[in-house]
């Protein structure tokens, strides 16, 4: 069974490489970086989930992921401990889910877009007007990170891993998911909704669940989030947060497991980078969006792998013809 | 009681500007298929340009005009150029819009810094009208009968013109559109254009009364979503319904129950998907 193939090799090095960052990275400020991109990660792992599997466009993501982080926040300066302020922010999370799914699944497509992107903004209102509940534009602070089996995560190194734990446990279920006669399901559900229905399967419910696995990992990456920052504000809610988990998922690659993550990786370091020169990261975030979808719809390493293949065949059909040239010479 | 009234001519006025900004996105989303998500930033982007023609002194309906004229033209070329190129891919052509207006607000705000702009009322729009004992403002009104006399215009070019029946037919059916020999590419670009000058138009008039600031696409561009979602899909009447029970809400909310006003507002959008999921004046797409 165990035979060495290059994908196992590629996979082992990863997590060696993964499991032994804080020892070749060093500075604790590219650790931090790190473990952004790996909450991230969780997080556009979970956005398509819908928009890759499900061709479900949710536009609202960034509501769910406020939800649990608010949930969880409030719980905490209201005294709870840890765990039960992450339960609830979950809990709080995969409910939002559940409603946004029965409200935005009466369309699909454009319509089902449409619908998330007001479901979102409705939570950003909430976050941003309703200042009894959730102190408006200043936010809320998140004093302590959580010590799971009194393991301190206040250091950079600590919190890395404990992302990384929650970012393998991610996608461990992602992989499992897209295995599963469900992810088979849900992917039938993308393509071919008649004949699905035709089958027997209950078309909605399948959508349904997918909205509610993804709500629950996206409050993973949101309860991840707030102890990374330490606090949580309306920006955390807004469109732009939405559009740029989608861009993650787009830029990389949809319906793939590699491509989300490789789409948060550029995302925040693009977002690090580019914010450390110009001010201007909405710009430079707009403009990418506008040029991957033009030039590259399929996503970054689809996309790349199609140039690369198509450079490979050119410069093998002009070595062809070469040869068919030279005898008649 | 006369608090009540006061509000319900700004609510009024409110709806007729929400009207300008949603007729362009109704028809634009019926005839193209392309829920706009630079709606919001044409309606900012416009209220800029008049904001700075009315600092140079330029009449307040000459820069709204003028403003609208640029956007109709900016818009054209955005249609052209880019949407374009993507027809027929609805999903590419949401995303490409909703990147193109993160380029717009941080280009408003390169250009006209974070500061809100407010022009005064122009000087002739001034002052208070006097009806049954109560003063309404003058400039509210103005805006409510410019929504009417523009509402008026659509109603006839769509339902009267010949090019109205031409968008009509490219909205129920654009392939048999296209067989029968009307243009529909050229009604596109026409459409888009028409809405861009449309919510310019509404971002002019409206800027004594909102002011301008950095987010004020991200405010609109929802607001015109829940109107259409809530009226119908290309239809004129449901986005002018619609806008009215917005502004109402909106106002109302806003005075009544000011921290949940926000999310007063998307509840009709939840009952009417619920219970009519092509909005109320929309027609069932097959």
């Amino acid at each position: 069974m165990t035979r060495v193939t290059p994908r196992r090799v590629a996979l082992v090095v990863a997590l060696l490489a993964l499991v032994t960052l804080p020892v070749w990275v060093g500075n604790s400020y590219y650790v931090n970086i790190a473990s952004q991109i790996l909450l991230f990660a969780v997080f556009a792992l979970a956005l398509n989930v819908l928009v890759g599997y499900g061709g479900l466009v949710s536009l609202g993501h960034a509501g769910l992921f406020a939800i649990a982080g608010y949930a969880a926040a409030l719980m905490l300066e209201a005294g709870y401990n840890h765990l039960v302020a992450d339960l609830a922010g979950i809990a709080a999370a995969v409910v939002a889910a559940a409603v946004f799914a029965v409200l935005a699944l009466r369309a699909t497509g454009i319509g089902l877009l449409m619908i998330t992107l007001a479901l979102g903004q409705i939570v950003w209102g909430i976050a941003y007007r309703w200042a009894g509940l959730t102190h408006g534009d200043n936010g809320v602070n998140v004093a302590t990170r959580p010590q799971p089996f009194g393991i301190s995560l206040a250091g950079a190194t600590s919190f890395y891993f404990a992302t990384l734990v929650v970012f393998l446990a991610a996608v461990v279920a992602m992989a499992l998911f897209v295995r599963s006669p469900f992810g088979a399901s849900l992917r039938g559900t993308r393509d071919q909704p008649q004949r699905m229905n035709a089958l027997g399967y209950n078309v909605w419910l399948i959508r349904f669940v997918a909205f509610l696995f993804s709500g629950f990992w996206t409050a993973a990456a949101g309860l991840l989030f707030i102890y990374y920052n330490g606090f949580i504000s309306p920006q955390v809610a807004s469109l732009q947060a939405s559009a740029e988990a989608l861009l993650m998922v787009i830029s990389g690659g949809t319906a793939t497991l590699l491509g989300p993550i490789a789409g948060a990786a550029i995302v925040v370091i693009m977002k690090n980078v580019v914010s450390a020169y110009v001010e201007r990261w909405n710009m430079v975030l707009g403009i990418i969006f506008v040029l991957i979808i033009t030039f590259m719809p399929e996503g970054l390493v689809p996309g790349s792998v199609r140039l690369a293949k198509l450079g490979w065949h050119a410069l093998r059909k002009q070595a062809g013809r070469a040869n068919v040239e030279e005898p008649a010479r | 009681m006369s608090q009540y009234l006061t509000l319900a001519v700004n609510s009024i006025a409110y709806g007729g500007l929400l009207f300008l900004l949603s007729a362009g996105f109704s028809l634009i989303f019926g005839l193209m298929r392309i829920p706009n998500l630079m709606h919001g930033s044409f309606f900012m982007l416009g209220a800029y340009f008049g904001v700075s023609l009315l600092a140079r002194g330029v009449n307040f309906w000459v820069a709204a005009l003028a403003s609208a004229a640029a956007m109709a033209v900016i818009g054209a070329v955005i249609e052209r150029l880019l949407l374009r190129r993507l027809a027929g891919q609805e999903l590419a052509q949401v995303l490409a819009t909703l990147g193109l207006s993160f380029v717009v607000a941080d280009l408003c705000l390169m250009v006209w810094t974070g500061d809100p702009w407010q022009p005064a009322t122009p000087p002739h729009l001034q002052g208070a009208v006097q009806v049954a004992g109560l003063f309404f403002p003058f400039f509210r009104l103005v805006i409510v009968g410019v929504a009417v006399v523009i509402a008026i215009a659509l109603w006839v070019m769509v339902d009267w013109t010949r090019l109205g029946a031409m968008i009509r037919a490219g909205v129920d059916d654009a392939p048999i559109a296209r067989v029968v020999g009307i243009k529909v590419s050229q009604l596109f670009t026409l459409i888009f254009a028409l809405g861009a000058g449309l919510a310019a138009f509404g971002g002019v008039v409206g800027a004594p009364y909102l002011s301008v600031y950095p987010g004020l696409d991200g405010e609109m561009l929802p607001l015109a979503l829940i109107v259409v979602i809530l009226g119908g899909t290309g239809s004129l009447l449901g986005a002018l319904i619609g806008s009215f029970v917005i502004g109402f809400l909106y106002n109302f909310g806003q005075a009544l129950f000011p921290d949940l006003a926000y999310v007063i507002l998307f509840l009709p959008m939840v009952v009417v998907l619920v219970l009519r999921p092509q909005g109320l004046f929309g027609r069932v797409v097959p």
